[in-house]
């Protein structure tokens, strides 16, 4: 079982990797372990009460009818009717047990994270210490390194390291500082190192990490407006065999054999949809916890269902759609310089150049020009020239050589050059010019580098039917060449915080469904208008009120990964769904010549399983029907396995899996066990 | 000609002739509905009923408008029939008794036509044609303004007014129904067809029974009405002398229900939606006529109660078309059918009767299987489940659900509880597997509002007439009510543009879901008691 505490520690960079590494396949699912059942049996048994019961309608008829049948059974005790009874009964205890191994899941998480709770005092700057449950919001609070934060807030003063590893998983420790966007911190955590003091944000109870608790315990869980939906066509398919079975007494009076009710409730917990009701609540607590599992909170089941109907994934373009950095793409030489000497000129300017930008320029020559990435004795004693305002240029002295690389305002350019900087500028890079002695010598491309799959990424989408729009502060110059390199269907230049806020409105116009992503306070208005608004962690406390979901791993391309859960909710329960009423079918052709070959025996001719016996029939019937939900336990919580791909393959494929399965499976499985059942004496 | 050949040259030119009204007919009809102009007749019945056309009406305004005007409609037709005595034409005919009174009311206001009397010697004239004609017109232009009702459900946006009752009423009927109705009763009559206000005519020294045939005829199929005037309904020679009086009475039964899938197409703004209802209605029409045609040519069965004069491909057409629209008019005597066949027919009624259906309850009934069909079809391709731009959510899946499920339960408790009554085996004709079926036919004719008699029970008791009457009623108004229900949560939301996300609804794929879904509703509700009737028969 996973636990946060148990979480192999990862550090930013892995869990960057991992994510990357996730962007190429299908959503992979929690691991099922057979030993789940077993321990989740006591929870299994407990909601064998009736009230609990209720909540679900098609299991509700199974343990009416199981109780029905049963006082039947002492009645008459028999092999038959007891073997009957039996197993009407493991049909509700096996969707229990569906319901409570999802829900043990995600207990232990809820065990683990209630330890970071427990005692954590809350010192106020007024002097006083009261326990961390008591503090309400506008309480200041100091927190010193070593100490465990006690509450939701904003750092109002101070800046600290903190270790968050008890929510995130992350070992590495961050830095929270007040004032701008990174200044949130979480109760549960830890001050590593100097103090700040902190704003709490949360009342009592409602703290993040009691709605971690919750969330993942599915404590409060309430149906999502789709499960409603769905429970109500079950319910309906539910009283149509009801009365289809209730109807069959007198049909069969009149044709002169009366059925016993152990039959007819068997026939009738056969009908009713009893596989999608068992795993129904099953599959909605497994599509939460695989959000957890990816480090996702979603405050509601809604939100998780919202994210498969997104129409437009709006992406801020740096660190999601691009590396966070410009890079060094391509060196130009001008005014017939030799290309080696700019490359030698390029590297030497940014030898000792530490910026991301510099360090990308000693990359490229080392790559692309086969140069040494690391200085030779001799030139470590250049003398360095850094960066100023002023110059707009930074570089080295070696030799008396002055090599230097900068903004090309810095420097006099020949025509040739300025046309070179200018379509550059014009493509979205930033250029660079270097020169030597004041000698310009040519230009450094700078681009943004769209991150690799990116592109295919956004094919997949496109074909699922869910739009991309880039949004980016960058000149729409700039912005239109990322959006085409990367094949994003759109973008939205030179926004601002307005602007980003009046698109969503405007696709929410249209009708369509708009998720984003976003960390900074100005951007929580955009993450509550949104329909799936993904705030990450190390945002402000605004924004993760305001979206519906908080990344614990703050990385925003994992609203694809959502999209992609929220899709395989939905799936899940359709195919399921599909694949329970098509066994009916199979059924029909067990039970009903079982039951009426004795008035017609021309009846019999629909026994095509050649089912041993009358008994032997209906009792395998009853078994297949209980079993199959403990075989689809693993399914529901692992999810159907989704596959970007049109609306029109989904459905065939689907259909096919599991319509077309869903026939043919009860016929196998029936007459299997009808081989074994008729050897029981008294039955065959 | 061997009777195959003519028969499926019948088929041949009844395809040909619904091929060529399709498109004007459907599209007349979307015109009908849609127009703001009201004619000065209409202007002047609106005056008359204080009616304010150009205002529209909520869902429940509009579902309170359907079963007021039903409802009156069932107490005159009632008063009407017990006052029969002291009215004209009425030749000593007497007061219609109360039981049969209130069923033969609620069958001619619901659309079903189910005849529990003998029309020879029950009703007048006057009955006929102040009563149950006005009901045939009536009553097939309510099943076409629920219809379309639910069409705005899906064309409007943002909007709680689904149109108005009182208007869609008057146009049905003004501008469709009757003109109609008056050109082909003309036709009708010239082929022979009987119009007359006399008691009987003398033939060979018999008194054969006569009445006002024609201008009944033809509305009784065009508005998939099925209530003959003479008992023998159209197997009788006036009411369907010869081969091309049968033809064009099918082609009538026909027109509206596979005209209004151009009518959804069109207004819904997308024909290829119309085609697909169509194909749907169209593939299972033409199965359940290969099964009923089979069956009934390699029949072993005597020829007790078989229709020569037609012959049975002509016998299997009509029955198919009868059945397969709510109509309920028969040129053969269902009840003399095989197992197989007779079975086919019954099936065709436990669809639902949406294949193609009767007059607007074949479109809306189809519509609310669409909806839950793509509610199924949407969750397997993971979005929540849309319908023509519509998202399809608790209420509406409540209101289809509550649509879909009338049927079966009144269907299947009335015909539970007629099974085990003691007098029930006394009115039955055949005893076994076949006097089930005669029971389950009952009750399926009522509850899906067909009203064609399976013969063989004799359905006068007491029981029979309140039990398939309320049968009728709720077969007819909760559906209804569910729709106009659906129609109004429909019309409340927005459009959602369709993207590459979105399940088409045009193609072969969403057909065969919706055919399936069909099929496969009716055969898990009703298997377990066809099994020990026509299943029983059929196997033997």
């Amino acid at each position: 079982m996973t636990t946060t505490d148990q979480r192999p520690r990862r550090t930013p960079e892995q869990t960057r990797e991992r994510h990357a590494q996730n962007l190429g396949h299908q959503v992979a699912g929690g691991v099922f372990n057979p030993r789940q059942l077993l321990t989740s049996l006591p929870d299994a048994l407990r909601k064998l009460n009736p009230r609990h019961q209720l909540r679900n309608p098609v299991m509700f008829v199974v343990w009416v009818g199981s109780l029905l049948v049963t006082v039947f059974a002492i009645g008459e005790p028999s092999v038959f009717t007891i073997s009957v009874a039996v197993w009407l009964w493991f049909t509700v205890l096996f969707a229990n047990l569906a319901e409570a191994v999802a829900e043990g899941r995600g207990k232990a998480q809820a065990d683990s994270l209630r330890r970071t709770k427990k005692d954590a005092m809350a010192r106020l700057t007024d002097g006083r210490t009261i326990p961390g449950t008591e503090l309400t919001v506008g309480d200041l609070v100091v927190v010193e390194a070593g100490e465990v934060i006690p509450g939701d807030g904003d750092v109002v003063e101070g800046i600290a390291t903190v270790d968050e590893s008890a929510i995130t998983g992350e070992s590495a420790p961050v830095i929270r500082e007040s004032g701008g966007d990174r200044s949130a911190v979480t109760g549960g955590t830890t001050v590593l190192s100097d103090r700040i003091v902190v704003r709490i944000t949360s009342r009592p109870g409602e703290s993040f990490v009691d709605r971690m608790i919750a969330l993942v315990e599915g404590a409060q869980r309430q149906k999502t407006p789709n499960e409603i939906a769905l429970t109500i066509l079950l319910s309906t398919l539910t009283i149509i065999f009801l009365l289809a079975v209730v109807a069959l007494q007198p049909f069969a009076v009149y044709s002169g054999g009366q059925q016993s009710v152990i039959v007819l409730t068997a026939l009738l917990v056969c009908l009713i949809p009893t596989t999608i009701g068992a795993l129904l609540s099953a599959i909605g607590i497994a599509g939460m916890d695989r959000l957890v599992q990816r480090n996702v909170l979603a405050t509601s089941g809604k939100a998780v269902e919202a994210a498969g109907d997104v129409d437009t994934l709006l992406l801020d373009k740096t660190g999601t759609i691009t590396w966070g950095n410009r890079r060094a793409t391509e060196l130009i030489p001008t005014g017939g310089t030799d290309l080696d000497r700019l490359v030698d000129a390029a590297r030497l300017s940014s030898l000792a150049d530490e910026t991301p930008e510099g360090r990308s320029v000693v990359e490229l020559c080392a790559t692309a020009h086969g140069r040494s990435p690391e200085p030779s004795a001799h030139e470590r004693t250049g003398e360095f020239v850094p960066f100023t305002a002023q110059t707009r240029m930074s570089g080295i002295d070696l030799d008396g050589r002055r090599v230097r690389k900068g903004a090309a305002s810095a420097f006099a350019l020949s025509e040739q050059t300025r046309r070179v900087v200018d379509e550059i500028s014009a493509q979205g890079g930033t250029p660079l010019v270097v020169a030597e002695d004041d000698v310009v010598l040519g230009v450094i491309r700078l681009s943004d580098v769209v991150k690799p799959g990116m592109r295919e990424r956004f094919a997949e989408l496109r074909a699922m039917g869910i739009r991309t729009v880039m949004v980016t502060g960058d000149n729409p110059l700039t912005a239109k060449a990322i959006a085409a390199q990367a094949g994003v269907d759109d973008y939205l230049a030179e926004a601002k915080p307005e602007d980003k806020m009046a698109l969503i409105r405007r696709e929410q116009e249209g009708g369509k469904l708009v998720a984003m992503t976003g960390d900074g306070t100005n951007d929580a208005p955009a993450l509550a208008q949104s329909d799936v608004g993904v705030a990450m962690n190390t945002g402000t406390s605004a924004a993760k009120e305001a979206g519906n979901m908080v990344d614990l791993d703050s990385d925003p391309t994992k609203l694809i990964e959502i999209v992609e859960i929220g899709k395989q909710l939905l799936i899940t329960r359709g195919a399921l769904t599909t694949f329970s009423v098509a066994n009916d079918l199979a059924k029909y052709f067990a039970i009903l010549p079982a039951m009426f070959a004795a008035i017609y025996p021309q009846l019999d001719r629909l026994n095509i399983m050649r089912l041993g016996s009358p008994q032997s029939a209906i009792l395998s019937a009853v078994i297949f029907n209980a079993l199959i939900i403990i075989a689809l336990i693993p399914l529901a919580l692992r999810g159907v396995r989704y596959r970007p791909a049109s609306a029109s393959a989904l459905l065939r494929r689907n259909l096919l899996i599991y319509g077309l399965g869903g026939i043919v499976t009860p016929f196998a499985g029936i007459w299997l066990i009808d081989l074994l059942v008729r050897l029981i004496p008294g039955i065959g | 000609m061997s009777s195959t050949v003519a028969g499926l040259l019948q088929v041949g030119l009844l395809v040909a002739a619904l091929a060529a009204a399709y498109r004007p007919f459907g599209d007349y009809l979307a015109r009908v509905y849609t127009r703001t102009t009201h004619s000065r007749v209409e202007r002047v019945i609106y005056r008359l009923a204080r009616v304010n056309p150009d205002s529209e009406q909520r869902w429940g305004t509009y579902a309170l408008g359907v079963l007021g005007f039903s409802f009156v409609g069932i107490a005159l037709l009632y008063v009407l029939q017990r006052v029969q005595s002291v009215l004209p034409f009425a030749y000593d005919r007497g007061n219609v008794p109360p039981g049969m009174a209130f069923n033969t009311a609620v069958s001619f206001v619901t659309n079903t036509n189910w005849q529990s009397y003998v029309p020879e010697t029950v009703m007048g004239h006057t009955v006929q044609l102040i009563g149950l004609t006005v009901q045939n017109f009536v009553s097939a232009a309510v099943g076409m303004a629920v219809a379309i009702a639910v069409v705005r459900g899906f064309t409007r946006q943002a909007t709680d007014r689904l149109g108005n009752f009182w208007v869609d009423l008057v146009r049905g009927t003004i501008r469709v129904l009757l003109p109609v109705a008056f050109v082909f009763a003309v036709v009708l009559v010239a082929l022979g067809v009987a119009m007359s206000f006399r008691s009987g005519v003398d033939v060979d020294g018999q008194t054969v029974a006569i009445a006002p045939v024609a201008s009944q005829e033809v509305i009784k199929e065009l508005g998939t009405n099925g209530g003959g005037v003479l008992n023998a309904n159209s197997a009788h020679p006036f009411e369907n002398p010869n081969g091309w009086t049968n033809l064009i009475e099918i082609f009538l039964i026909l027109l509206i229900p596979v005209s209004m899938t151009r009518t959804f197409g069109t207004l819904v703004g997308d024909r290829r939606q119309g085609y697909v209802l169509l194909s749907v209605m169209g593939a299972l029409w033409t199965a359940m006529l290969a099964v009923i045609w089979v069956a009934e040519a390699n029949g072993l069965r005597p020829l007790e109660g078989k229709e020569l004069r037609f012959g049975i491909p002509s016998s299997a057409l009509f029955a198919n078309a009868t059945t397969g629209t709510s109509t309920g008019a028969v040129n053969a005597m269902h009840d003399s059918f095989t197992g197989l066949g007779g079975g086919a027919a019954l099936l065709n009624m436990l669809f639902g009767e949406m294949t193609p259906g009767g007059v607007g309850t074949g479109l809306y009934s189809i519509l609310v299987m669409a909806v839950i069909a793509m509610f199924l079809a949407g969750l397997m391709v993971g979005r929540t489940p849309e319908y023509l731009g519509k998202k399809l959510g608790r209420r509406e899946v409540t209101a289809a659900a509550v649509s879909i499920l009338a049927m079966p339960t009144v269907l299947l408790l009335g015909a539970g509880i007629a099974a085990v009554l003691p007098g029930t085996q006394g009115a039955l004709n055949n005893p076994g597997a076949h006097g089930l079926s005669e029971i389950l036919y009952a009750y399926a004719s009522a509850s899906n509002n067909n009203g064609s008699a399976f013969a063989g029970i004799t359905v006068t008791s007491d029981w029979f007439q309140a039990s398939l009457g309320v049968c009728m009623a709720l077969g007819r108004f909760v559906p209804i009510v569910a729709v106009l229900c659906l129609a109004g949560a429909l019309a409340a939301q927005k459009k959602v543009p369709a993207t590459a996300g979105t399940l088409p609804t045009t193609g072969p794929l969403f057909a065969s879901l919706l055919a399936g879904s069909v099929v496969l509703v009716a055969a898990l509700t009703f298997v377990p008691a066809l099994a020990l009737g026509p299943i029983a028969e059929a196997l033997l």
